[in-house]
């Protein structure tokens, strides 16, 4: 029965080094999770070059996914951004892409998850958020503040409004990074513990009569996992874009 | 840094590290690290070739697809104007095909009115002549009637009274009986 205590649901998520490297007492070493960030990227080009070099007027499979992801993000932006919000389009583009690929490479077995570095996802929402900060600043200036006061409201309310926007504004890239986090972490724990379940049961005697019950709960968790993966690309990605109107439209 | 003590699947649970792996400070640098290299890579293959190659397959197609577009409205056009010219090449050929034969009728009739004419003209000349013939042997045949009529009466006279009968008094019986 080693096996049953040797299958830990956290080990999938350890970032183990692969090549170790040190630059000024800094660790920079290449791991697991550097690897597939590659990979992230190689795929996402491998879709979004090699796929459209054949500049087909009918096009291909691959060539069809890149312009669906093209046109899916783009409606995503001028839907809940306006045209303006198209000069983004390459940001919010890139940030979708990275964070679907990695979400869904996660689900392959034995593959790392990206996403489930909560160093990861909060990196990518301080991006949004400075990015927004960043725009909203060097296009409105001191009017970006506006974002915090809406107007119509009576004087007396308006320090609680304030308050009350700040915090929402501050809490933007916790939620932002913790949401992607914890479903990739619970999901992939979850496929795991069940996973770790079938093996248990096929290894304890009788009881491998009841193997299959888990078996389809992980067939079924690994379709909803799928459903959850492209789910939360898309909702950092419209995040991303309604955090980004808020920089091209502070008034409200 | 994580230890090669947890390779396989074969681990003892008791030497877990104590920190949670995603939350684990130790990793954190080399993951940014990498994390701003591959996404900055990603942004400008993106930014550079990726996304602008889309776009002008996009408006390359969508041109594609209006100039058809137009291309099609504008044959339409033209076959619609050919239909119309044809239509009035066809009124003409009708219009001008009935007036031709409007005009052979007539002429034909003229003609035909003409040829009836002189036949009709032609036909009294000889019904004329006919008709003179006739009475001109009718009077001749009146004429031998009296001479027989005489011949007749003299026979019919001798025989009867045995001796021949008086010319002047036939003749003059015959021309009493004759009106």
């Amino acid at each position: 029965m080693a096996a049953e205590q040797g299958i830990d649901p956290i080990h999938q998520f350890r970032v183990e080094p692969i090549i170790p490297i040190h630059i000024g007492g800094v660790d920079v070493s290449f791991t697991n999770s550097a690897l597939f960030m590659l990979i992230i990227v190689g795929l996402a080009s491998l879709l979004m070059v090699f796929g459209t070099s054949r500049n087909a007027l009918v096009p291909s499979r691959l060539q069809s996914a890149a312009e669906m992801g093209y046109e899916f993000v783009a409606s995503t932006i001028k839907t809940a951004a306006g045209t303006e919000g198209m000069r983004f389009f390459p940001f919010v583009f890139s940030i979708f892409i990275f964070v679907l690929f990695s979400n869904l490479l996660g689900l392959v077995p034995y593959a790392f998850t990206v996403t489930s570095q909560i160093v990861v996802t909060f990196a990518l929402a301080i991006l949004v958020i400075g990015t927004v900060i960043g725009y909203g600043v060097y296009r409105h200036g001191a009017h970006f503040l506006h974002l915090f006061v809406p107007s119509g409201v009576s004087p007396l309310l308006l320090p609680f409004i304030v308050l009350i926007e700040v915090i929402s504004f501050v809490s933007r890239p916790i939620s932002l990074s913790v949401r992607l986090f914890a479903n990739m972490l619970a999901g992939h724990i979850t496929l795991k513990v069940f996973g770790a379940f079938v093996a248990s049961l096929l290894g304890a005697g009788a009881f491998a009569v009841i193997a299959p019950l888990p078996l389809a709960m992980t067939v079924i968790l690994t379709g909803f996992e799928l459903l959850v993966a492209v789910l939360q690309a898309y909702v950092f990605a419209i995040l991303t874009c309604v955090y980004l109107n808020d920089a091209i439209h502070p008034g409200h | 840094m994580a230890t090669t003590e947890h390779e396989g699947t074969e681990v003892s649970g008791a030497p877990h590290e104590a920190s949670f792996p995603p939350f684990d400070p130790a990793t954190f640098s080399s993951t940014l690290v990498w994390l701003v290299l591959t996404f900055a890579l990603l942004y400008v293959v993106m930014s550079k070739v990726g996304l602008p190659r889309v776009a002008s397959i996009l408006k390359h197609r969508a041109e594609q697809i209006r100039g058809d577009l137009a291309a099609a409205f504008k044959s339409r056009e033209e076959a619609n104007q050919a239909a119309a010219a044809y239509d009035k090449t066809l009124a003409e050929a009708k219009a001008s095909s009935q007036a031709l034969a409007q005009e052979t009728r007539a002429r034909v009739k003229q003609e035909q009115d003409a040829k009836r004419v002189v036949i009709e003209a032609e036909l009294n000349a000889k019904l004329q002549t006919a008709e003179a013939q006739i009475a001109e042997r009718k009077a001749s045949a009146m004429a031998s009637v009296g001479e027989i009529a005489g011949e007749a009466a003299a026979a019919i006279v001798t025989h009867i009274t045995g001796k021949p009968a008086d010319p002047a008094a036939i003749a003059a019986a015959i021309a009493q009986a004759k009106v």
